[in-house]
């Protein structure tokens, strides 16, 4: 639910609740987008063409 | 067939002995599926549950799973928040476990609504009065921490791994793995933790009601602790039976002994907290309710007093102190005896907690009403344990789950696989 939503109200309980979540929700978009980026631009980087040989 | 995916240096058994393996606990797989679809399509009639029991062997299942999974998180704060680097042997099949069991969680509650398509409702059209709305925003997030810390296991797959992206994207994943892991000991602390609350605040009900801290009851505690306690203890046992099955030692000793010294720790302070909550309520709160401690174990043909010495005294402080003594834990089967007491113990706690408190009597006219699950009930809890054996069967075989396992069993040089083709695979009968 979002704060545009018809159901929401601004009290303490859907604050919290929906804080908590879109808080935990960011941190792991965040945190996955970082390192899918990140990925890219090393895969960029790296001078072999992109093929890592395990 | 397969001998290209499996990791380097590690042997496993033939292709057609691992795909009859699958094919055995696939039939048990089908035959869940099966209750599944039925009460699915013919909805919850195919159940036992009724107005007594709004909870029954699914939830007593999916807090019992939620609570084995705990190891997971405990284990990823032990290693990356509080720097345990010994556990690094054992934390990605921490993973697996905790991967399964959530995803099992989610399963049985994507039956037990009886409309999944309806399941995004609880988001959207939340009740933010109710603990159980955190549970599944926190539960349905931390299987997205999960699913995370599951994926560079995948990606270390042999031939995944050789994708200079994923190889990346997996070495990232891992750098940034502190940041998920203590995301995920967030929300398993408030999500294990309001499971138990839920029984807590059944004041109507005063053989799950209890006191508390502001608006958590002492049992909100008590179930995040028992997670964090028990759940290494099934992570033990199932590396234990793994190791059995493929007849590898898997992990050095120091750090099982390492994760099961923490865990008999664990369990010990919480068995003394759950004395000092039990004490109370059978001596203060349960009879300022109106109930004495006889009323919840008599007069029934099965909640004696066995029950609450199995959980507190031969599922608690027994291995609490077998897996603490230096001496004890060293042994494997004593070890194993107390892992075994213990898993034992914790779903017993979260059966007591679900069915138990339905069962007892509440209003002078009410009568002890026992629960028999249906077939399709059974089917339906047996079905993520069937498919918790597939996918280990098969992130053991093509990922590098256990990082001592090379080390533990060397192998010969003519013993290594040929790239294509099963022949030198095949060499080996014993292995899973």
């Amino acid at each position: 639910m979002f704060p545009f939503s018809f159901e929401w109200v601004w009290d303490a309980g859907h604050m919290v609740f929906h804080g908590g979540l879109w808080y935990a929700l960011s941190i792991i978009g965040l945190g996955i987008t970082y390192c899918v980026i990140k990925a890219a631009i090393d895969t960029g980087n790296e001078k072999d063409g992109g093929h890592h040989d395990v | 067939m397969d001998s290209a995916l499996i990791p380097k240096g590690l042997k496993r058994c033939p292709t057609w002995q691992f795909l009859l393996g699958l094919g055995v606990v696939g039939v048990v797989l089908a035959w869940g599926i099966y209750a599944m679809l039925l009460c699915w399509f013919k909805g919850l009639n195919q159940t036992n549950m009724n107005d007594y029991y709004g909870f029954a062997l699914w939830i007593w299942a999916d807090l019992a799973v939620i609570a084995l999974g705990g190891g997971a998180f405990f284990s990823g704060l032990l290693r990356y928040i509080i720097g345990k680097d010994e556990l690094k042997a054992i934390i990605n099949y921490a993973v697996v476990i905790g991967f399964i069991c959530y995803t099992s969680a989610l399963l049985i509650l994507a039956i037990d609504v009886g409309q999944p398509l309806r399941g995004w409702f609880i988001f959207w059209h939340a009740n933010v009065h109710s603990m159980l709305t955190e549970v599944a925003f926190c539960l349905s997030c931390y299987l997205g921490v999960l699913t995370i810390e599951y994926i560079p296991l995948i990606l270390e797959n042999r031939q995944l791994n050789k994708v200079s992206f994923f190889h990346h994207l997996a070495h990232n994943m891992h750098e940034t793995m502190a940041v998920f892991a203590a995301t995920g000991a967030f929300l398993s602390f408030f999500h294990q933790g309001s499971l138990g609350g839920v029984a807590g605040v059944l004041y109507g009900r005063p053989f799950a009601f209890r006191e508390g801290l502001l608006i958590w009851p002492w049992t909100f505690f008590l179930f995040t602790w028992s997670a964090a306690a028990y759940g290494p203890c099934f992570t033990l046992f199932v590396t234990w039976i793994t190791e059995k099955i493929t007849r590898k030692k898997l992990v050095k000793d120091n750090v099982v002994e390492l994760l099961a010294k923490i865990s008999g720790w664990m369990i010990f302070t919480y068995t003394i907290a759950k004395i000092c909550d039990t004490t109370r309520w059978a001596n203060m709160l349960a009879p300022s309710l109106g109930q004495t401690l006889s009323n919840f174990y008599t007069n029934n043909a099965f909640y004696g007093y066995w029950i609450l010495f199995s959980e507190v005294i031969l599922g608690g402080l027994v291995p609490a102190i077998i897996l603490i003594s230096p001496t004890l834990r060293k042994r494997s089967t004593w070890r194993v005896t107390a892992l075994f007491l213990a898993i034992m113990g914790i779903c017993l706690n979260r059966w007591v907690m679900v069915l138990q408190v339905m069962a007892v009597p509440v209003m002078p006219f009410d009568q002890w009403v026992l629960y028999i699950p249906s077939w399709q009930e059974v089917a339906t809890t047996i079905l993520p344990v069937a498919y918790g054996i597939i996918l280990i069967m098969i992130s053991y075989r093509y990922l590098p789950i256990f990082p001592q396992e090379a080390e533990l069993n060397p192998i010969a040089p003519n013993d290594v696989p040929v790239t294509h083709g099963d022949a030198a695979v095949a060499a080996e009968p014993a292995t899973v």
